[in-house]
């Protein structure tokens, strides 16, 4: 069983070094880093720029074979992802970033995954009753919403809201207000500037987990072991929980990972609306400003959190289905 | 696609006599027949076609109906809100938004209608002809399918977007299904194997047809209800894609207005110049949550089993 994990963590491992080899290679075939200096004023000389470049390992006189070759030998031996184009180390840059990614990303997918299996098993419960019918609307709207409108809208609503209670109490502009000093003002400074993003993410995920989860459920609820767990005198609810959520949770397992990617996709628009300094910014900027290092960076970061996923599913779904534990 | 749907990922009940060949028995209800006897009576079904169709005509002749054409600017009312002159408002250089929202739609539904079932079709051969033969060939497809699927399509497209940026709008149309098949590419090999042990398919392969005439004629058939939701939903996808892109500046380039630049042009001002940013924006939403019902009721019609047994 564990032997099965890791042959396919392993394999996962390979699939993202090469995806991001092929996205180095796609970066430095359709990115112009020299176009960044060819606009200044005075133009610098062409031996200048080439010199500035090759210290980037980005000159586009070097074959791109060669380029991709010291920049893989650079991440595989020494874990060097290179600098952008101002010299900040990508790997650094990663790691700052990343922190304020991922934010966002847990606590909008965790609390969207609670929500929708919540959702889910209720709608399930109570199907065809008008809880259920609302429920299955308003997710079909929510996820007609693209995410990064369903964030212009609550800042809408934020703002409308700001202007009845006269003062600013939701602001969602950036990560934090600089100047706030003290703990326990920068935590809810924190956290109020975490609060629009978060519930954006939360509705998208949580509206089509629980269209997943409400189907799996309803296929559960009609299976004999509930019935014989009910004529076994068990309640309904703890019928429902013990035998029917646990059992319509290992579909959902492998569901998790395949709408992780449209999640981080998600959280990364958000990113940009709500102007955090994260991964998102970096991803969506580097490739306007021909950084094949930071894009190449940004595309690694989204592999491992897929990978991360994948394997996560993975497990869960190991820990869920008693018959893959052989 | 991208659509990741658990319905999909389950195998079809393989039928045996093909689609196809429905129109000739038509006394015994074949599958095809019993699918639309089913999505017949789903009001969901209606409902979203009827949206769809009035959004398609809508983005056709819409703009016929104003006193302006696309890229003409009322200099006298810019930025004004919806009146009797500007049915949805004007932006900061007086164009039009009725007729700008008409226009935008018009590229996001070719994008989505043409780019969503493109989708469908690379899933149905590179599955289908995967599933089938088998051996290094299926190996190395899954492989390279597995490789895809390691990067949401978004980043792929976000990577080319330089290069598509210099090309016409039209090669996005190519470029989203190009990198949104593979989930349903895997799900027509899981059926397609499966299928390859079934009787009819044995009979076939042994009198000597072709493994291409096979597939097209025996396989293809049997997962074309699969095939017709993923489509569906797959103009979802397309347009999602397109949207989110044109958004955030990697799509849909000026002159060339799609929703996506629409609703992104609106943003800034979403809460002074409100109607920048609905109207667009209600054009979208109403379209894939239009598309999405009918996907949804296709979903439920050809699978009704799913989630109404209970007891």
């Amino acid at each position: 069983m564990s032997l099965f994990l890791l042959r396919r963590f392993v394999n996962y491992v390979i699939l993202t070094l090469v995806a991001t080899t092929f996205s180095y290679i796609l970066a430095s075939i359709f990115e112009n880093p020299a176009a960044r200096y060819l606009g200044k004023n005075p133009r610098p000389s062409n031996e200048t720029i080439a010199r500035t470049l090759d210290r980037y390992g980005t000159n586009p006189n070097t074959p791109v074979l060669e380029r991709t070759w010291h920049w893989f030998t650079q991440l595989v031996f020494h874990g060097n992802l290179g600098q952008e184009y101002d010299g900040t180390s990508v790997v650094h840059d990663m790691i700052v970033r990343s922190g304020v990614s991922l934010q966002l990303l847990l606590i909008g997918s965790i609390l969207g995954a609670l929500l929708g299996v919540a959702l889910g098993v209720w709608g399930a419960v109570r199907q065809y009753k008008a809880s259920d019918q609302t429920v299955t609307y308003l997710s079909y709207l929510i996820l007609s919403i693209p995410v990064y409108v369903l964030g212009v809208l609550l800042m809408i609503v934020a703002t409308k809201f700001n202007d009845v209670i006269g003062t600013n109490a939701i602001v969602f502009t950036g990560q934090y207000t600089p100047g706030t000093s003290g703990f326990w003002s920068i935590l809810l400074d924190r956290l109020s500037h975490l609060l629009l993003p978060t519930i954006a993410l939360m509705l998208t995920s949580a509206a089509s987990y629980s269209r997943y989860q409400r189907n799996a459920m309803l296929d559960v609820l009609s299976a004999d072991y509930i019935r014989t767990a009910r004529s076994k005198g068990r309640p309904r609810n703890a019928a429902m929980i013990r035998h029917g959520v646990r059992v319509a949770l290992i579909p959902m397992s492998t569901f998790f990972a395949y709408s992780f990617g449209l999640l981080v996709a998600g959280s990364i628009f958000l990113e940009k609306i709500f102007t955090w300094h994260g991964m998102g910014e970096l991803a969506l900027n580097s490739v306007n400003q021909n950084d094949i290092n930071a894009t190449t960076g940004s595309i690694l970061y989204v592999a491992i959190l897929i990978l991360i996923s994948s394997t996560l599913s993975q497990i869960l779904y190991a820990a869920l289905d008693p018959r893959v534990r052989i | 696609m991208a659509l990741t749907n658990l319905e999909i990922l389950e195998e079809p009940e393989p039928s045996a006599a093909p689609l196809s060949s429905s129109a000739k028995n038509a006394g015994s209800a074949s599958r095809g027949k019993l699918i639309w006897l089913r999505l017949r009576s789903t009001a969901r079904f209606w409902i979203g076609s009827i949206i769809v169709l009035l959004l398609i005509l809508w983005a056709i002749f819409g703009p016929a109906f104003s006193n302006f054409g696309a890229g003409d600017t009322d200099l006298l009312n810019t930025g004004v809100g919806p009146s009797g002159a500007h049915w949805f408002g004007t932006d900061g250089i007086g164009h039009d938004l009725y007729v700008e929202t008409a226009l935008g739609l018009r590229i996001s539904l070719v994008i989505g209608l043409v780019g969503g079932p493109l989708g469908t079709v690379i899933a149905a051969i590179v599955g289908a002809f995967a599933g089938y033969i088998g051996g290094v060939f299926d190996k190395v497809v899954s492989w390279f399918i597995d490789l895809m699927l390691v990067l949401p399509s978004f980043f792929i497209l976000l990577l080319i977007s330089p290069a598509l940026k210099k090309l016409s709008w039209v090669a996005l149309v190519f470029f989203i299904p190009a990198f949104g098949w593979m989930i349903m590419a895997q799900v027509v090999r899981s059926s397609t194997r499966s299928l390859t042990d079934r009787d009819f398919v044995k009979a076939a392969r042994f009198m000597g047809v072709k493994t291409g005439t096979i597939i097209f004629r025996h396989i293809i058939p049997n997962v074309a209800s699969l095939l017709i939701i993923d489509a569906t939903l797959g103009v979802v996808y397309a347009i999602s894609s397109e949207t989110a892109l044109s958004y955030f500046g990697y799509g849909i380039q000026a002159p060339q207005i799609s929703l996506g630049t629409l609703i992104a042009d609106g943003t800034p001002g979403a809460t002074t110049q409100a109607w920048l940013f609905l109207f667009p924006t209600i054009a979208l939403v109403l379209l894939l949550f239009a598309v999405g019902l009918v996907g949804d009721a296709l979903r439920d019609a050809v699978d009704p089993t799913s989630g109404v047994t209970r007891d």
